[in-house]
């Protein structure tokens, strides 16, 4: 007699209980169920979690204030505040360079806006400073053809664009400061867009060049898929 | 997983040249060591990805995301491709082992440690489902991150959360392993089956008391081919079993 079961002794079997599967498929329930409520399971873990982390240094290494840094080159941008310009051209009355002491010498605004990304993660109550468009771009006089921006960043080749009209939304800025400090490297130094109604590829870094365009073209990430105009959306756990 | 740690029997050391037995199939030992290399790149590359310390280090992500999404396809692919062309009989036989839980399990998993076992301790049986469950969880949500950031309207908001949090769990439940592999003396010889397939009798006598493998009459280990003992003569292994019972501690 042959069989494919394991050799077995007489003990083997003694009150034995079919819970291999059924553990399994609980946990892939679970699992499932958290891709649904994992926001809310998340508020309950992190009491415990982030204690945890904040005790053992760990939220120095991971993640833990939820932000993560995304670039596309092999290297970042490194900004000298001495030889940094930043150019405004295109379809504008008054091509101009500033330098960055020039930025920081416009109307300066704040703001707490949360900050969505299109992989998933949000960072609530980010502190911006910065400037807004309108007092950017005033200082170009900005032609009547003129309807969207197209930012290029120093990180080479990522570029994106937005239309004049969300530009003119009020919690739309270029930052240079983020939670009280200057930008840091890692976020897009010395500055970036921040638009908090759409997902962070929008939200330009290492912002060196703004020119005005008759309409919006695809970015970076929009010739690879992405949606042109990123609105933040229900996927996102904000519905 | 915790092991137990029965003093191997007296009579093991008559023998100058220890015998082996065969423990693992060569499928069980491919499925293990490409879901372990699989695992360990996934690890790597995750981290760079995850980590803002290590993102800023290796800031060439598209090419570390790249490695990271074609590994977890490739570990899918190839584990598919091991069970359908390796030992499905064995494989099968496997599943429904890992699937039973009898009562000295069960005591085994209230910390009864010296409670019989068969070829996989309950604490075995548990890091196999579980590793099982997560693998296909990070499967899932791994693809629902890859896909809803081409199309938004496929994401689902705990998809990153679920992602992270099985890494964690992952990375407790490896280092657990790794100690009882490579570090922990009475277990770590479980390394030799899941390397070369054997084990030596004596630790099979002690680790794995109800398990009685149809022991080939070698002193050296076998050579690395497919023979399991599921696929032996029940009759025969049942006598086998009643003899080697007479004579353990």
């Amino acid at each position: 007699m042959s069989s494919d079961q394991p050799p077995q002794s007489p003990r083997e079997n003694v009150g034995a209980r079919r819970l291999g599967r059924a553990g399994f498929l609980g946990l892939v329930g679970a699992g499932v169920a958290t891709l649904f409520y994992g926001k809310q399971i998340s508020s309950v873990t992190s009491a415990v979690t982030k204690p945890f982390a904040d005790a053992t240094g760990l939220s120095h290494i991971v993640p833990s204030s939820g932000w993560r840094i995304y670039t596309v080159a092999d290297t970042m941008p490194v900004f000298d505040r001495a030889t940094w310009r930043l150019k405004l051209d295109g379809l504008v009355g008054r091509p101009l360079e500033l330098s960055y002491d020039q930025l920081l010498a416009l109307p300066k605004v704040q703001q707490l806006s949360t900050f969505h990304c299109v992989t998933g993660w949000i960072v609530d109550d980010v502190h911006w400073g910065g400037v807004r468009f309108h007092d950017l771009l005033a200082s170009a006089a900005p032609l009547p053809s003129a309807h969207a921006a197209h930012f290029v960043s120093a990180e080479i080749p990522y570029d994106d664009y937005l239309a004049l009209d969300d530009l003119a939304l009020p919690d739309v800025m270029l930052a240079y400061e983020m939670d009280g400090q200057p930008l840091p490297q890692e976020h897009g130094a010395p500055v970036r867009v921040v638009i908090p109604d759409m997902y962070g590829y929008k939200n330009v870094k290492w912002v060196e060049r703004i020119t005005l365009v008759p309409r919006q073209g695809a970015g970076y990430w929009e010739q690879r898929g992405y949606d042109v105009n990123a609105w933040v959306g229900r996927s996102n756990g904000y519905g | 997983m915790a092991e137990a740690t029965t003093t191997p029997p007296r009579g093991a050391r008559a023998s100058s040249r220890p015998r082996y037995v065969q423990r693992f199939t060569l499928t069980e030992r491919l499925l293990h060591w490409v879901h372990a290399s699989a695992f360990f790149v996934l690890l790597g590359s995750g981290l760079i990805l995850y980590i803002p310390a290590l993102s800023t280090t290796f800031a060439d992500r598209p090419l570390i995301k790249d490695v990271h999404f074609y590994t977890a396809v490739s570990w899918a692919g190839a584990m598919i491709l091991i069970v359908l062309l390796g030992n499905r009989r064995a494989v099968r036989a496997t599943v429904r082992e890992i699937d039973l839980f009898d009562r000295d399990d069960r005591r085994f998993l209230a910390g009864r440690t010296h409670a019989p076992q068969g070829r996989f301790n309950a604490g075995q049986k548990v890091n196999a489902i579980v590793t099982a469950a997560f693998a296909t969880l990070f499967f899932i949500s791994g693809m629902i991150l890859w896909l809803g950031e081409r199309n938004t309207d496929i994401r689902l908001g705990g998809t990153l959360y679920l992602h992270d949090a099985l890494m964690y769990l992952s990375v407790i439940l490896v280092l657990g392993h790794l100690y009882l592999a490579l570090v922990n003396r009475s277990t770590r010889h479980s390394m030799h089956g899941i390397t070369l397939g054997t084990v030596r009798e004596d630790w099979a006598a002690a680790h794995h008391a109800k398990w009685h493998p149809d022991a080939p009459a070698t002193t050296v280990a076998p050579p690395l081919n497919d023979h399991i003992p599921a696929l032996a003569d029940v009759d025969q292994i049942k006598r086998a079993t009643n003899s080697h019972q007479e004579g353990e501690p």
